[in-house]
């Protein structure tokens, strides 16, 4: 327990653990103390001095050591001869700290006239306008006839975008560095700086491509003036016309909570569209942070490539129909499929969806699984993170092992804590082939080659370790492979600790919690039904078995590869249009809520299921995510007792964010609409029901493996032209002797050829990282790649041209 | 191995072992004085390959360049005749000095002559206030002072130079 | 004149020779401390000699020494050789001419507080002294005077030099650190203080040159024959480097306590040209401006007395200023300095200077009015006390003292 200190601020008395800054003191106490620099996630710096407070301590008689006393009986308190920064100074007791006297006023003033000396005064056109710090404060402090003369202002570049994401205006910096701090303390990409010094001081990056960080857009929240904003909200909308719907980024498991902000747009005809992502606080899960890809992949929603109608194919050709007809259709075929139904699911839907799938399959006598390549979700479900071993609790005496996973690549978030959890004293073991970015955090290294995982887990020594947390992950994995991994994970983690799957999908454990799995056999579906994937378009090898079957029907956003080979498509709403739940891979779930209207005829995905059911008899909800979310609790085990309600719950957090004082926390938001639940571990035993056969590698000359990269080309971070330039092209990693030996060179054009399929153009990358004789092939980049497959490549003709 | 590594492979091994193993980045002050050494300004590619050996970000790299004025990032002349103007050397005539030996290069401060050889450029306090006027080159060789300066003295220095180049 | 503590090569030529500083007992303290001394033997000499730091400040040395937190190693020693102070010359002296007893001082202080590596910092402009002080290090190292097991002990030192590139907040002593870990010389907050939390985070010394070069004398001599020299208020000896319209500026050493008189008449051999003197200026460019009155020339110059005068001695760079300057004049060259030096890490300081750089230039050129002069002053005390560092308060120590004490300078340049 660390000891209470009690002191006095602004005549309020407050109790704080010591250690506590004066200025988060006083916020606790609900006295905003203003700050420009400080900021309550990052190490103070004391630079702005913004927050100038009048500090006084008790007078202790040197010989005795006693309090020395006023004749009232009060302690005597001295003050110092010089005002103090509240962001660098702890409480002590007894401590009195006025922010209210003549000196102290008169010093902010003094400050926020220093900082307009040379900041424009282009309110009315900055995207900051309206939620900026310095536009509040200068209310509060600044004075309104300048005695500077205007045409000595430093006049500096407006327009500079620092990469593809984010633009510096230089005049409105106020030289605060949090953004340099935030890019070095939390996001450990040091790729932002300044130059010169004094007046002159100035923003730079020199990464390549410019402000080279999966984190950039966070740097815009913090930014306390509207020098940092991003590529595309700037000149977007004001911030007091927008409004705001709670949700769930959708692009991996961790389960960031966002705020979408939207507006009626007049490019979009008056249609309400989001104008932009913002962080929503959740202290559990994102804290005040999310990465750029949750940040501006939204824009698919809006896609003008979305499918809006249901499709049949007539004569061949996919043709506009109409709903009914279409649901005739299919209802028809499902239930002549019987048996020979199989539905496949992809992880990105939610659990209400997912649920009403398995009961329609299930009903007309098929079976339902799980689009993946990755196994485990049941013993996550078995041993999954708790109350009491949780990504925010673990630290000194406990660890993290992370094996098969580039943290940061397929789930930043957890990449940020389980860093985090290392700086609070946790061990940090990576278990992994090649070195990845969380290893610059880690106590040990564990490398092996691929196909070797099992081996690896079990050299590691968790003995002295109190909580454990243990993620896996899907690097060179395919899903017998995966299985084997959660297995050695689950047993070394058992009695001391969670297991957390590093899911491709957002809701990939709640499918598993509906009681989808992976690994159904396809070659025997009669009919399929499909939503939410896209089997084709991961494995165009697949297209012969699906065309196989007498009946396809695709539910989706896009036409898809899988979409294009259906007999019906029918077009499904954006998460973003509806509302529901997600299961996150830490287990907790939470609710999403309904952003924008649905896009042209769209339907939600639970929606659909029940209708087909109404068709083919069978009894499913199909109005209200709510009205399937009881029948989830009653049936699903481990979410008895939930209910929309709880999820909506929300109680206080620290630090304190968004209410008046933008200043102290950034522009993330508030968290009012919930944090969700999280689930208890089962506890029952530690098996799988899926196979856990270690990985065998296969001897071939070259092994390909698969990977994952944040930005790849999937269809929704395709649509977002801001992410655009950012997505890689399809590559493939070798070493650079490997490369040597097949004649190819860093940067050259390569038909690359994996287990037989078509051979596909991409560009081979060098790395020394690699292992020799494999090559790294990154997923959702149209290369079919699986599981670890023999692969052959060949110098393509565009090569030599 | 980089550019820089394959041209100075000692002298670097000689910098870095000046400072603990894992605390390189201290003798990032020193290479960067390295790679201005030929061109005299600090290139895109020396910010890079100096970033590889101290294993720092390239922009770490550039900040530097712009906090310290010995830093350059843009060419200027071969030599740099650095002329303390502050207070103390002020006090003793190096306005005076600075402004009659730019009218004698035909030059303003900051510039530097047609033929590329020399730039002027007034500094601060340079700890030879008791020899004022005086200046400070920089050049390919280091640094060097030279005290109680006249514009004649100076003008035999730069054809020295002259003849030298 | 009486012997020289610090600047001996006056006395001893050749003293920057190896075998002269040898024959004359150099590096006999050094090995006597490390072979004989406890190193608290060696910090409570140095307590007791009351000597206090020469970079500025005054701190006592002895006493920053036992702040050295034992609980954390390494240990480290770090030489603050940035001397950027506008009129401080005397740094360079030393190593450049009595190169041995200022690295003998560094041995020892390394000794005392237990670190095994010890860094000259010096600023980027002083490379010549740098390569010349690498040089004298080598044969150090030769001479077995550094290295590891020293004289059969097992105490190991290494000294090395670190070249800054041209900025006067590196002598700041947080900013220096960070200038030699490699970043932007921007000072750090404190505390902690580099005894608990210095370079690279370890428990680090950082003394000035002329702070060190004391050393090994006093642990010759004794700190009563230290306490002997100077004044009750500030021991010992102290190099005053004097500059501006002197006849012979340049370094003097001289006792704390020889007045200002004495200084700039009979060693600096008085004002040049014919001139009266004006003001002075005893630390720099940091310095408040004193009226040179009679009674300010008769003032002794050690610490407290100094401030009796409403400035400070500083580094002790006494400038000189005679009536053929107006003091907006010498505000433009102050000021202008620190806005080219200010770090820019804090708001104050960073937009105060460069406020104050338009309006002094303003008045000087004439183009001000009276409104400008008083704006000049509200914008000094508007930085005063709210910087991160003290260079934003040196700032403006020259602004308000001259314009208050020399407002006829001003009334002539205004228009109104
Ligand atoms: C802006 C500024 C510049 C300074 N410059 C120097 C300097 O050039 N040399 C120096 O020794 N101390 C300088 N100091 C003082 C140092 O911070 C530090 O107090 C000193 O090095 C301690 O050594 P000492 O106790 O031996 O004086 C400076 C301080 C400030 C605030
Ligand atoms: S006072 Fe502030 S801006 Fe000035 S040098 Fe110190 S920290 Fe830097
Ligand atoms: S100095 Fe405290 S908030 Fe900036």
């Amino acid at each position: 327990m660390t000891k209470e200190i009690t002191l006095t601020i602004d005549g309020q008395q407050i109790t704080v653990p010591d250690g506590t800054l004066v200025v988060d003191a006083a916020k606790r106490a609900g006295i905003d103390i203003p700050v420009f620099c400080y900021h309550p996630k990052m190490e103070p710096v004391g630079m702005c001095r913004m927050c100038l407070v009048d500090v006084g301590r008790p007078v202790f008689d040197r010989a005795t050591g006693e309090a020395v006393l006023e004749e009232d009986g009060s302690p005597k308190i001295q003050f110092g001869w010089k005002l103090e920064t509240a962001c660098t100074v702890p409480v002590s007791e007894g401590m009195v700290v006025d922010g209210l006297s003549d000196k102290v006023q008169q010093g902010r003033e003094d400050i926020v006239e220093f900082l307009l000396t040379s900041h424009p005064l282009d309110c009315p056109i900055c995207d900051k306008g309206g939620e900026c710090p310095l536009q509040n404060l200068t209310m509060e402090y600044g004075s309104s006839d300048s005695r500077f003369i205007f045409d000595e202002k430093m006049h500096a570049a407006k327009n500079v975008p620092l990469g593809d994401l984010i633009w510096l205006d230089r005049e409105r910096c106020i030289q605060c560095a949090r953004c340099i701090r935030f890019q070095e303390e939390i996001a450990d990409d040091p790729v932002l700086e300044f130059f010169n010094r004094g007046r002159a001081t100035d923003i730079i990056t020199n990464s390549e491509p410019g402000f080279a960080s999966y984190w950039s857009g966070n740097t815009t929240d913090i930014c306390p003036v509207g020098a940092l904003t991003t590529a595309d909200f700037r000149f977007g909308a004001r911030p007091w016309e927008l409004n705001q719907a709670a949700s769930l980024c959708n692009h991996c498991a961790v389960g960031c909570n966002l705020t979408y902000n939207t507006r009626r747009d007049a490019k979009s005809g008056g249609d309400i569209i989001i104008k932009r992502a913002m962080p929503r606080q959740n202290e559990q899960v994102n804290e005040l942070w999310i990465c750029d890809k949750g940040r501006f992949a939204y824009h698919y929603v809006n896609s003008s490539d979305r499918l809006t109608q249901p499709l049949i194919r007539k004569d061949g050709q996919l043709s506009p129909a109409s709903w009914e007809e279409a649901l005739t259709l299919v209802a028809e075929q499902l239930k002549n499929a019987g048996a020979g139904l199989l539905t496949l699911a992809g992880g990105r839907l939610p659990n209400e969806d997912l649920f009403n799938l398995k009961k329609l399959s299930e009903g007309l006598g098929g079976t339902a699984a799980l689009h993946s390549y990755m196994a485990g979700g049941d013993l996550v479900a078995q041993m999954g993170i708790s109350d009491t071993v949780n990504l925010s609790t673990v630290g000194a005496g406990d660890a993290i092992v992370v094996v098969a996973s580039d943290l940061e690549e397929e789930a930043p978030v957890w990449w940020l804590r389980a860093k985090q959890a290392a700086k609070r004293g946790a061990k940090l073991i990576v278990v992994n082939p090649r070195p990845t970015k969380t290893e610059r955090h880690a106590t040990e290294i564990i490398r092996y080659v691929y196909g070797e995982e099992v081996a690896a887990i079990e050299k590691v020594d968790l003995d002295d370790a109190k909580k454990v947390v243990a993620f896996f992950g899907s690097e060179g994995l395919g899903l017998e492979g995966s299985a084997a991994v959660a297995q050695a994970c689950a047993k070394l983690a058992a009695g001391k600790g969670a297991l957390v799957g590093v899911w491709p999908q957002a809701n990939t454990q709640g499918a598993w919690d509906m009681g989808l799995r992976p690994g159904a056999d396809l070659s025997s579906a009669k009919a399929f039904y499909i939503a939410g994937a896209d089997p084709v378009g991961d494995n165009p090898a697949l297209a012969e078995i699906v065309q196989r079957a007498d009946f396809v029907v695709v539910q989706e956003l896009f036409l898809t590869e899988t979409a294009a080979l259906a007999d019906v498509v029918l077009p499904a709403q954006a998460q973003q249009e509806r509302e529901g739940t997600f299961t996150s891979g830490e287990r907790r779930v939470q609710r999403f809520y309904p952003v924008v209207s649905s896009k042209g005829e769209c339907k939600a995905d639970f929606a659909i299921a029940a209708k087909i059911g109404a068709k083919a008899g069978v009894d499913l909800k199909g109005r209200f995510p709510s009205l399937i979310f009881p029948q989830i609790c009653a049936e699903v085990a481990g979410y008895a007792g939930l209910s929309y309600a709880k999820l909506a719950e929300v109680n206080e957090q620290w630090p304190i964010v968004s209410r008046g004082d933008l200043f102290y926390g950034g522009t993330s938001y508030e968290n009012k609409q919930g944090l969700g639940v999280q689930l208890a571990p089962l506890g029952v035993e530690h098996t799988s029901t899926a196979a856990a056969t270690p990985a065998t590698v296969l001897q071939a000359a070259f092994v390909a493996v698969p990977i994952t990269r944040l930005y790849d080309q999937g269809k929704l971070v395709g649509a977002s032209d801001v992410l655009q330039p950012r997505l890689a092209q399809p590559f493939v990693l070798v070493n650079p002797e490997d490369s040597q030996k097949l004649k190819s060179t860093d940067g050259m054009a390569v038909s690359l050829s994996v287990n037989g399929s078509p051979a596909i153009d991409v560009v081979v990358r060098e790395d020394d990282s690699v292992p020799q004789g494999f090559a790294l092939v990154p997923r959702s980049m149209g290369i079919p790649i699986e599981q670890p497959s023999e692969f052959t490549f060949g110098i393509a003709e565009s090569a030599v041209a | 191995m980089n550019k820089l590594e394959e041209k100075y492979a000692d002298e670097i091994q000689k910098i870095l072992a000046k400072y603990p193993p894992e605390e390189k980045r201290s003798a990032v002050m020193m290479l960067l004085y390295m790679a201005q050494r030929e061109g005299g300004y600090v290139s895109n590619h020396d910010i890079n390959d100096i970033a590889e050996i101290v294993e720092i970000t390239p922009t770490e790299v550039a900040t530097l360049i712009g906090f310290y004025t010995l830093y350059h990032d843009k060419p200027a002349g071969k030599i740099r005749i650095q002329v303390c103007n502050d207070l103390p050397c002020a006090l003793r005539g190096a306005d005076k000095f600075l402004g009659e030996l730019c009218d004698a290069l035909k030059i303003q401060p900051g510039e530097t002559t047609p033929d590329g050889l020399v730039t002027i450029e007034p500094v601060m306090c340079l700890a030879a206030c008791d020899k004022a006027p005086m200046f400070q080159v920089q050049s390919s060789e280091g640094l060097e002072y030279h005290e109680n300066m006249t514009v004649e003295s100076t003008q035999t220095l730069i054809e020295s130079w002259k003849e030298k180049n | 004149m009486a012997e020289h503590v610090l600047l001996r090569h006056r006395d001893i030529p050749d003293i920057n020779q190896l075998d002269v500083y040898q024959k004359d007992g150099g590096f006999e303290m050094f090995k006597k401390a490390v072979t004989a001394m406890k190193p608290e033997e060696v910090t409570d000499i140095v307590k007791a000699s009351g000597l206090r730091g020469r970079g500025g400040a005054g701190f006592p040395t002895g006493v920053k020494w036992t702040f050295m937190d034992n609980k954390n190693w390494p240990h480290y020693v770090v030489a603050n050789a940035d001397e950027s102070e506008p009129g401080t010359f005397k740094d360079r002296e030393i190593m450049e001419s009595n190169p041995f007893q200022f690295l003998e001082g560094v041995a020892i202080s390394s000794y005392a507080v237990g670190a095994n590596a010890a860094y000259v910092y010096c600023r980027g402009e002083f490379w010549q002294v740098a390569h010349y002080l690498d040089e004298k290090i080598a044969e150090m190292e030769t001479a077995g005077l550094l290295g590891d097991k020293l004289f059969g002990s097992d105490y190991s030192l290494r000294i090395y030099t670190h070249l800054g590139a041209g900025a006067y907040i590196c002598g700041e002593e947080t900013a220096l650190l960070e200038s030699l870990e490699g970043k932007r010389g921007q000072p750090r907050l404190r505390p902690p203080f580099p005894p608990s939390f210095g370079l690279y985070g370890k428990p680090t010394v950082v003394n000035n040159v002329e702070t060190l070069t004391n050393v090994p004398k006093i642990i010759e001599n004794g700190s009563d024959w230290y306490k002997s020299m100077g004044t009750e208020d500030t021991a010992g000896v102290k190099i005053f480097s004097l500059s501006g319209c002197v006849n012979k500026p340049g370094n003097y050493e001289l006792p704390f306590g020889t007045t200002f008189r004495e200084l700039i008449y009979e060693h600096g051999g008085g004002i040049a040209n014919g001139n009266k003197i004006k003001a002075i200026m005893a630390a720099g460019a940091s310095s408040a401006m004193i009226v040179a009155t009679d009674e300010a020339l008769d003032t002794p110059m050690d610490y407290a007395s100094v401030r009796t005068l409403k400035a400070d001695l500083g580094s002790a760079s006494v400038i000189v200023i005679d009536d053929s300057f107006s003091i907006d004049w010498v505000l433009n060259k102050t000021i202008h300095f620190f806005k080219h030096e200010s770090c820019g890490k804090c708001t104050p300081c960073r937009e105060g200077n460069y406020w104050m750089s338009h309006i002094i230039e303003r008045i000087h050129h004439g183009e001000g009015s009276s409104f400008d002069v008083e704006l000049l002053t509200k914008v000094a005390y508007q930085i005063q006390n709210k910087c991160l560092c003290a260079l934003g308060e040196f700032s403006l120590q020259a602004v308000v003292s001259g314009i208050e004490r020399f407002p006829q300078d001003f009334e002539a340049k205004v228009n109104l």
